[in-house]
């Protein structure tokens, strides 16, 4: 049976793409935010996953107001970088997985999450960031990703706890595939950051590293946090983090921290990315 | 679900996307959106208000729109990830559109950044050096 070996959580900031993209990762503003992704890297050379579970949210790219779904999981063989109104980033079309992610959605379902199932979709900077992170700019990506697009725009978005609870369910799902591979899941956004209003800027250091810390430690206690407390203590687009809840509910309860970066600022976010595995 | 909104207005500086924001901006919004598509783009370039008529929008969304006062396309309903397709198509980076929003120079926004954000113990809307 399949089996997933390693969590991995990143932000998922455009500007990071865009930098990559333009050139610009080695200028001083960048190279604090990229030198963090080297040990990420090398460990994915290492490891060599088979697949990736891709947790990130759309941005209004793939989902307009027309249909808003709260967990999508993408089947199709391939996704296309989305246009976010500059052109699409230049990056490789992601290949799919569609027997694992048609998989996942069966048992999820069967499991009581009521999941959508995507045939064709573009993948817009959140699930094309990590990736570019992780891989840096290849001409294909090493391995095929399963991307779960989760609401996190349109309130009310999942509570954290029903996020960590999927991430149990996909662990269920996964184990009951029928190959030996190894599947890496990702869950991406955050980490502290609010991108509207006059409040636009707003940062939470403490916050972020409490969250860092909890992920490897205490997780059922990260899990009962509300959406009210990131709102107020992360940001309005903090609560993106409820997504690395999905990840950390795929691993076992106790996991290694392989690797910890942290930085601000990344444009106007928190920059954080974490891996840990299975022991 | 009184309470659940109820606790988030209480927040300054923010407005969350919830229920009624999201009826009274679709418009906005799914005029927003169809900014992803390069000849949108062209259109709304060559004639905004023109291309604006072709969504049933309200006088004020529209202003507001033209106006590129984005606390107010907020306000009226917008959400931040639609309408960065406008800055977008502005040719804004999003950074300069968070300047705008704070009312801070983008300079003065940058550094604030730069030194760590603004951290919970900081006023909401311009900071100064």
């Amino acid at each position: 049976m399949a089996k997933i070996i390693a969590g991995v959580a990143t932000s998922h900031i455009p500007a990071v793409g865009a930098a990559l993209d333009l050139g610009k990762s080695t200028e001083p503003y960048w190279v604090p935010v990229f030198s963090g992704y080297d040990h990420a890297k090398e460990w994915f050379k290492e490891i060599k996953p088979d697949a990736i579970i891709l947790i990130y949210n759309d941005h209004a790219s793939a989902f307009s107001l027309e249909m808003i779904p709260t967990f999508a999981i993408g089947c199709a063989p391939s996704f296309a970088p989305a246009d976010e109104g500059w052109g699409p980033r230049p990056v490789p079309t992601v290949q799919g997985y569609p027997e694992l992610g048609w998989h996942i959605a069966q048992s999820t379902i069967l499991d009581e999450f009521d999941m959508t199932i995507i045939n064709k979709m573009d993948v817009d900077h959140g699930l094309t960031v990590p990736l570019s992170l992780m891989f840096g700019q290849p001409s294909e990506w090493p391995c095929k990703v399963v991307p779960l697009a989760v609401n996190v725009v349109q309130y009310p978005p999942p509570t954290g706890n029903r996020c960590y609870q999927l991430g149990k369910a996909i662990r269920k799902a996964v184990e009951s595939f029928e190959s030996d591979e190894r599947i890496v899941i990702m869950g991406t956004g955050g980490m502290s950051h609010q991108l509207q209003g006059p409040r636009a800027g707003f940062i939470n250091k403490e916050f972020d590293k409490a969250f860092l810390d909890g992920l490897t430690a205490d997780p059922d206690g990260l899990a009962k946090i509300p959406h009210i407390t990131y709102v107020e203590q992360a940001g309005s687009e903090g609560i993106e983090l409820v997504m690395w809840l999905i990840m950390r509910g795929a691993l076992n309860t106790s996991v290694k921290e392989v690797h910890r970066h942290y930085h601000v600022p990344a444009s106007n976010t928190a920059v954080g990315h974490i891996i840990l595995e299975n022991l | 679900m009184t309470d659940y909104y109820d606790s988030f207005k209480k927040i300054p500086g923010t407005v969350i996307f919830d229920a009624t924001q999201s009826r009274i901006g679709y418009h906005l919004n799914m005029f927003a959106m169809s900014l992803m598509k390069e000849e949108n783009r062209l259109a709304f370039k060559n004639n905004e208000d023109e291309y604006l008529n072709t969504f049933p929008m309200t006088i004020d969304q529209h202003a507001a729109v033209r106006a590129r006062d984005y606390n107010k396309m907020i306000e009226l309903g917008g959400n931040i990830y639609f309408l960065a397709k406008i800055g977008a198509t502005d040719g804004h980076s999003f950074q300069k559109l968070a300047s705008l929003m704070t009312g801070m120079p983008e300079e003065s926004y940058r550094q604030m950044m730069i030194a760590g954000g603004r951290s919970p113990s900081m006023p909401i809307g311009p900071v100064e050096k």
